[in-house]
């Protein structure tokens, strides 16, 4: 892509611009790519200002406000009988009178990183692994695959359940869990990209000048990945998000107190009858981060794809 | 064609032996002691030393080098790992350390479970997405097209076991329409022999059997169909959308055929492909157990099976169970991938 510009002289030059600015141009231009953008900006404005918007602790409740539905549902008479705003818990509170708007904002902070570190985690082993394997074949590449294809046998979270199971519950096993059942994406997507660059013949030509393998790698095989690294990344955080929010809901990820999504929900879901917003928000904050992060994706998607351009 | 598949169906032998191996380390990585649980805390030491006996659990868990030495190459194999691998070809997973039932059997009997409801939800997931895919392609930047679209992202955004337990809230609590826990309701006496509800209900002429059976069905088969409903909608769409933009088709136009039948046999056949894939795919990925559906639903299915033995880490039903479903599910993904050779006589297999 170029554009035309006028010089000073008055005649025309061609600029050219670079594939980044490129595809910065026909993302802004990309309504759900900033519909995407928008949301995530708000989520990440939302729980990094917890503290300062709301001033009730996520963990301690005040035990007289039990079980409130949200203030905006009750009645007048109700409200001041107890001496409340009409927007004092607009998310009511749990069984130990805790805020679920603080929660769920606090937990945001859990959710967002931990989706955001466990496919940041998978795709920096997926692609050193990939780049191993595509790069320098032979028997490495032989074990790489096959080590690719036994966590391709496992359907769904059933891996991260079983990596759970034996790590023991925990946060931060649920992150690893998660994280190695996203490496073999990358894995696959690095590895087809050396394997077709390796036989290219600027690749060949660097090597013949004397390149190194690490400066071939850097300077010719990492960048021609990018583009599908990129959409698989934004695209994987939110069925990350996902999953750390499901290993929570089965109770194998986050322990109780903590106001992790999942967890919320199922600390709802014994009670759902009864106290349907328990479980109602956390989904909904789930819903919407996932939401941005598979708009954002998409829009990358459309932006590097040159075969998509209309 | 005969060759190709020999070479495929000997290409899972080490994926399969890697599985196993997964699969027998991860119990032995949670550590406790089988035989232990099993004795109680009160067990004499003499009934715990025996059990290990039994179990095998005693022997060393890969290479017995003892054996060796002592009987030769079958001593070597006399080890944890090789009884638990030997056995499963067999078909034997072993017993439940608790309820001392086969796991074979106990994945047999809950097998049908999960595959009724794998049926339904693909069956929801086939009918609505296919039509809906077609449709928002061929009405394509406008309302419709952008509200379908929105659909299928909301479709694989929402955590599954949310959406069913908003369903819950809403069809069982509130409406009270349907039915919301387990295959039956408790105060029916039904005998399956199959185990297929439905299809026991249905060849029996037990009518009041089969409504209820299909009514248990309708949440979790939602829940369970939404996230293949979405993408073989997003898959039809833009598979149609490639096959519309195609010479072909402005030939077949030009020349005067009608919009309709361009559609239905110029276009459809051949978007169809990519979503038989899919379709298939997600095939393989539900009946290999839905986990958290099951367990919002009280679905007795493989995955609460496999589930509930983790929580009381029964590892017999852990790594049996587990194997069963990789092993399910490495064989429908080939089974999609040798099928495309029949449905599209384009592809060749050397």
């Amino acid at each position: 892509m170029s554009d035309v510009v006028a010089t000073t002289h008055g005649e025309t030059a061609v600029r050219g611009r670079s594939l980044a600015q490129d595809a910065f141009r026909r993302f802004v231009r990309h309504p759900t790519g900033i519909t995407g953008v928008a949301i995530l900006i708000v989520f990440l404005l939302l729980t990094s200002l917890a503290p300062v918007l709301r001033h009730q602790d996520p963990l301690r409740g005040n035990l007289r406000l039990r079980m409130l539905p949200p203030t905006w549902t009750m009645g007048a008479a109700e409200l001041q009988q107890r001496d409340l705003g009409r927007f004092a818990y607009p998310m009511g509170t749990d069984a130990l009178g805790r805020d679920i708007l603080t929660r769920v904002l606090y937990g945001g902070r859990i959710s967002l990183r931990v989706g955001l570190e466990a496919v940041l985690m998978a795709a920096a082993l997926g692609t050193l692994l990939g780049l191993i394997a595509g790069f320098f074949g032979g028997w490495l590449d032989t074990f790489i695959v096959w080590f690719v294809d036994i966590l391709l046998a496992f359907p769904g979270i059933l891996l991260a359940i079983a990596i759970v199971a034996a790590l023991g519950q925990s946060l931060l096993n649920a992150l690893i869990a998660i994280s190695i059942t996203y490496v073999p994406v990358y894995i696959r997507i690095v590895r087809s990209v050396a394997l077709t660059l390796r036989q290219t013949e600027y690749v060949q030509a660097a090597r013949a000048l004397g390149s190194r393998s690490n400066r071939i790698i850097l300077a010719h095989v990492l960048p021609n990945g990018l583009s599908p690294l990129m959409v698989q990344f934004t695209l994987s955080i939110g069925t990350a998000i996902l999953d750390v929010a499901a290993l929570g809901f089965l109770g194998l990820g986050a322990r109780p107190p903590s106001p992790e999504w999942g967890a919320m929900i199922s600390d709802g879901f014994g009670r759902f009858r009864v106290a349907p917003w328990l479980s109602i928000f956390p989904g909904i904050a789930i819903f919407f981060s996932v939401v941005g992060f598979n708009l954002l994706g998409d829009a990358i998607r459309d932006v590097l794809d040159p075969r998509l351009k209309h | 064609m005969f060759a190709y598949v020999a070479r495929r169906v000997l290409g899972l032998i080490p994926v399969l032996f890697g599985v196993s191996l997964l699969v027998f380390t991860i119990p032995r990585v949670i550590g406790g002691d089988p035989a232990r649980v099993m004795v109680g805390e009160r067990g004499s030491q003499a009934t715990y030393e025996r059990l290990r006996e039994e179990l095998g659990l005693n022997k060393p868990l890969f290479f017995n080098l003892k054996g060796f030495d002592d009987r030769g190459l079958e001593g070597l194999f006399d080890s944890q790992y090789f009884d638990f691998a030997l056995g499963a070809i067999k078909g034997d997973l072993g017993q439940s350390l608790f309820t001392l039932t086969g796991v074979r059997q106990g994945l047999v009997a809950r097998f049908p479970a999960t595959f009724e409801l794998t049926i339904v939800a693909m069956i929801l997931a086939i009918g609505l997405g296919i039509p809906t895919g077609i449709l928002a392609a061929l009405r394509r930047g406008t309302a419709v097209d952008t509200a379908v679209m929105f659909i299928a992202l909301a479709g694989v955004s929402f955590p599954v076991f949310w959406l069913a337990i908003i369903m819950i809230y809403l069809f069982t609590v509130n409406l009270g329409w349907l039915p919301s826990l387990g295959r039956l309701d408790p105060t029916m006496i039904f005998h399956s022999r199959t185990g297929f509800y439905v299809l026991d209900a249905l060849l029996q002429g037990n009518w009041p059997v089969l409504k209820d059976a299909l009514r248990h069905l309708v949440l979790p088969g939602i829940a369970l169909g939404t996230i293949p409903l979405a993408i073989i909608v997003r898959m039809t769409r833009s598979s149609m959308l490639e096959v519309l933009g195609q010479d072909y088709i402005r030939t077949a136009r030009a020349k005067g055929v009608q919009w309709g039948s361009v559609v239905n046999k110029h276009a459809l056949r051949n978007a169809m492909l990519p979503v038989i894939t899919v379709v298939g795919l997600s095939f393989g990925q539900l009946l290999s157990g839905a986990i958290l559906t099951e367990t919002v639903f009280a679905w007795p299915g493989i995955g609460r099976y496999i589930y509930d033995a983790i929580g009381q880490r029964d590892y017999p039903i852990i790594q049996g169970g587990v194997l069963f479903v990789a092993t399910m599910f490495v064989l429908v993904n080939l089974f999609v991938d040798l099928s495309y050779a029949v449905i599209d006589p384009r592809i060749q297999y050397a």
